[in-house]
């Protein structure tokens, strides 16, 4: 289908799925072969258990890590917070304190990320919601909601942040997996929606005894 | 001080600069060719030295990203945009001829011209809204005419596209466009509706046939907010001959709520090429401006109106389709009829905004000399036509939703997708008999007409029948 050169992934690959094993080695094996990944703050409670989780993220954490090898564990804690190439900055949760893991929800917030990196585009996740944000030389900021395959172009002369949707635990009412891709020649981002069996994934988190509510969210993009 | 980039006979991106054809306040026009585009071409070059308005800046970036993708007869075609890390451009079309505003000094134009005029504009319009783009800048000078008729609209630069980052959103306090044409909902913050480009091209209609502007020159914006509650000047008042129809279609699309306008650039097309059809409110009557009791109740009462939702550019134009349906007015053909009453009333329930054409084909011979009287000496075309009205009267549809048309035509297939396209219809019923020895041998009309349409057709046939044994 789509001819990609490079994987970017931003974080958050265990914390909320029930076959966590299985997701590690697969982002253990894209790394191998050249995607670049980042830690979320999921990944990171495996290893620096958080105080500030919900209950069902927490006991989702705490099965988690009972099912993960050292190795696996050691993998997440190592990832980066921030990657830049060229004139691309990856980080999970916002580009102005990542390690606070604040949700970019609006214009405001978005003039945080933006202000503190002087990178062209930066792309962010953690709301597990798709938008944009783009601030004018003149510090104007235009918010936006994209349209699944149609092409955005991100313009030169302001700078744009790019917040990507889930692929497992999409938060916009819609289900189906959500990601994007970038063409960093014509500096064109599209995003796209993939539907996937979300009834198995919550059979299994249910088979799992996992919280209830991280199954039956996935039907509704919650 | 090096030279500046752009200047004739400069090459960029493979563009041979010519000559500058105009210097605007926010741009630059040069004539440029390309060894590989016949096209001629035009580029538009941005004034982004110190000092300029900041707006220009973001009208141009607006220009870049909506320009590429748009298509059709009715926008200049898109070649080539140039970054602004390097030096910014834009490479369109050149439409030979003048823009309206070259017009202006024949003002009031008569009212058959200006009626042909508004409904390209019109067209052009339906066609601009159909690919997720609202203009937000109508007036004389955005429009332009092809040879073979088309209007085609320039100047994307205060543009709203559905479906990509909206770059004037938050820009900047004033609403910008062109003060006289400007909509009231744009006053109020509002660039997501295509109903503004309406009011735009109503304010251009009543200019083009009264010589007056509805709303006056004023370009502060105090002033421009009195059109949120004060009336224009009926046109009839102006003009005492000025046709009643032509004044309710200018008056509808001058209302100051949206959702009074048409619902569609396409369904105010429509009207404008069946005049004789145009429903005739107390807009055609006016002859004075509202009284001061109603202007007073609707400055102070805005609170009360109910803030309508987000609206959606393609939700919009789904639910106000125009639907032309076929009608054979055949004695035999009862029950046919009754299936396409059926259907018809099922697609007008749901789409309140919908306004449904009713059709009839006068068969003409190819040979014989046709009469225009039959038998008992009536007249065949205005039988037909109180036929059809009959067929509809049960849809219990008002008088601005409902038309009809007899259509004289040799090859009735033909006739009704000649109309469908000169009327931007957007749904196409057509009934099917179950069996028939003609349809058999010289091919079926509904057949024809789903195999050529350009819009969705739905053919009905009529209530399926228990097959007999033996």
């Amino acid at each position: 289908m789509q001819r990609c050169e490079r994987i970017v992934l931003l974080g958050d690959y265990v914390g909320y799925g029930a076959d966590p094993e299985w997701t590690v080695d697969t982002v253990m094996d894209l790394v191998e072969q050249g995607a670049l990944a980042l830690r979320g703050n999921h990944d990171q409670a495996i290893g620096t258990p958080s105080e500030t989780m919900n209950a069902e993220a927490q006991a989702a954490i705490e099965w988690t890590r009972g099912r993960l090898s050292a190795a696996q564990r050691r993998f997440l804690a190592d990832l980066p917070m921030t990657i830049r190439e060229e004139d691309r900055l990856y980080v999970h949760a916002e580009a102005s304190q990542p390690s606070r893991w604040r949700y970019v929800r609006n214009a405001n917030d978005a003039v945080h990320s933006l202000m503190a990196t002087d990178a062209h585009v930066s792309f962010c996740g953690h709301i597990h919601q798709p938008a944009m944000y783009s601030m004018s030389a003149a510090a104007k900021m235009t918010s936006f909601i994209p349209t699944a395959r149609v092409p955005v172009q991100l313009l030169s002369g302001r700078q744009w942040l790019v917040v990507l949707g889930s692929v497992g635990q999409p938060r916009d009412h819609d289900p189906a997996a959500s990601f994007a891709i970038y063409d960093t020649k014509r500096k064109e981002v599209t995003y796209h929606r993939v539907p996937y069996d979300v009834e198995a994934a919550a059979q299994e988190i249910r088979a799992n005894g996992l919280p209830l509510w991280l199954a039956d969210r996935l039907r509704i993009g919650r | 001080m090096g030279e500046p980039p752009i200047r004739p006979g400069a090459v960029i991106d493979g563009f041979v600069i010519g000559e500058c054809v105009h210097r605007g306040g926010m741009a630059l026009l040069w004539n440029v060719t390309h060894p590989d585009i016949a096209t001629p071409l035009l580029m538009k070059v941005p004034r982004v030295s110190e000092g300029e308005d900041p707006a220009a800046i973001v009208s141009f970036e607006m220009e870049q990203m909506i320009l590429p993708r748009l298509s059709g007869p009715h926008v200049p075609a898109c070649f080539g945009i140039g970054d602004f890390a390097r030096q910014p451009y834009v490479v369109i079309e050149r439409i030979t001829g003048d823009t309206l505003y070259r017009r202006l000094n024949e003002l009031p134009l008569g009212y058959a011209e200006a009626a042909a005029i508004i409904g390209q504009i019109a067209v052009a319009l339906a066609d601009l809204h159909r690919q997720n783009v609202i203009h937000h800048d109508i007036k004389p000078s955005s429009i332009m005419f092809r040879p073979t008729g088309e209007a085609v609209l320039i100047d994307f630069g205060l543009s709203h596209h559905n479906q990509l980052p909206d770059l004037l959103q938050e820009e900047f306090r004033l609403p910008y466009g062109t003060a006289p044409y400007m909509a009231p909902e744009r006053l109020l913050g509002r660039r997501d509706d295509p109903r503004s480009d309406l009011f735009s091209l109503g304010v251009l209609a009543y200019f083009f046939t009264t010589g007056v502007r509805p709303f006056g020159e004023t370009e502060t914006l105090r002033g421009m907010r009195r059109r949120l509650w004060r009336d224009p000047y009926p046109p009839r008042k102006l003009r005492p001959d000025y046709p009643p129809w032509l004044q309710d279609l200018v008056l509808r699309c001058l209302e100051i709520e949206p959702v009074w306008r048409h619902p569609t650039a396409a369904q105010l097309a429509f009207d404008l090429g069946h005049p004789d059809q145009v429903k005739l409110t107390a807009r055609a009557e006016k002859l004075e401006r509202d009284p001061f009791s109603t202007v007073l109740r609707r400055r102070f009462n805005r609170g009360l109106t109910l803030e309508a939702p987000k609206s959606d550019v393609a939700a919009q134009l789904a639910s106000s389709p125009i639907v032309a349906i076929a009608i054979d007015l055949d004695e035999a053909s009862e029950e046919l009829g009754q299936a396409l009453r059926v259907s018809a009333e099922r697609i007008l329930a749901t789409l309140p905004s919908a306004r449904l054409a009713c059709l009839n084909v006068l068969k003409l011979n190819r040979i014989a000399l046709d009469r225009t009287l039959d038998e008992q000496g009536h007249n065949k075309h205005i039988d037909r036509l109180v036929r059809l009205r009959h067929w509809a009267t049960p849809l219990k549809l008002g008088e601005d939703r409902l038309s009809v048309h007899v259509l004289e035509a040799v090859d009735p297939a033909s006739a009704i997708l000649e109309f469908a396209t000169a009327s931007q219809v957007d749904h196409i019923l057509i009934g099917a008999r179950q069996h028939s020895l003609t349809r058999n041998l010289l091919g079926s009309v509904s057949a024809k007409v789903a195999a050529d349409a350009t819009c969705s057709v739905t053919v009905v046939r009529p209530p399926r029948r228990t097959q007999g044994s033996g």
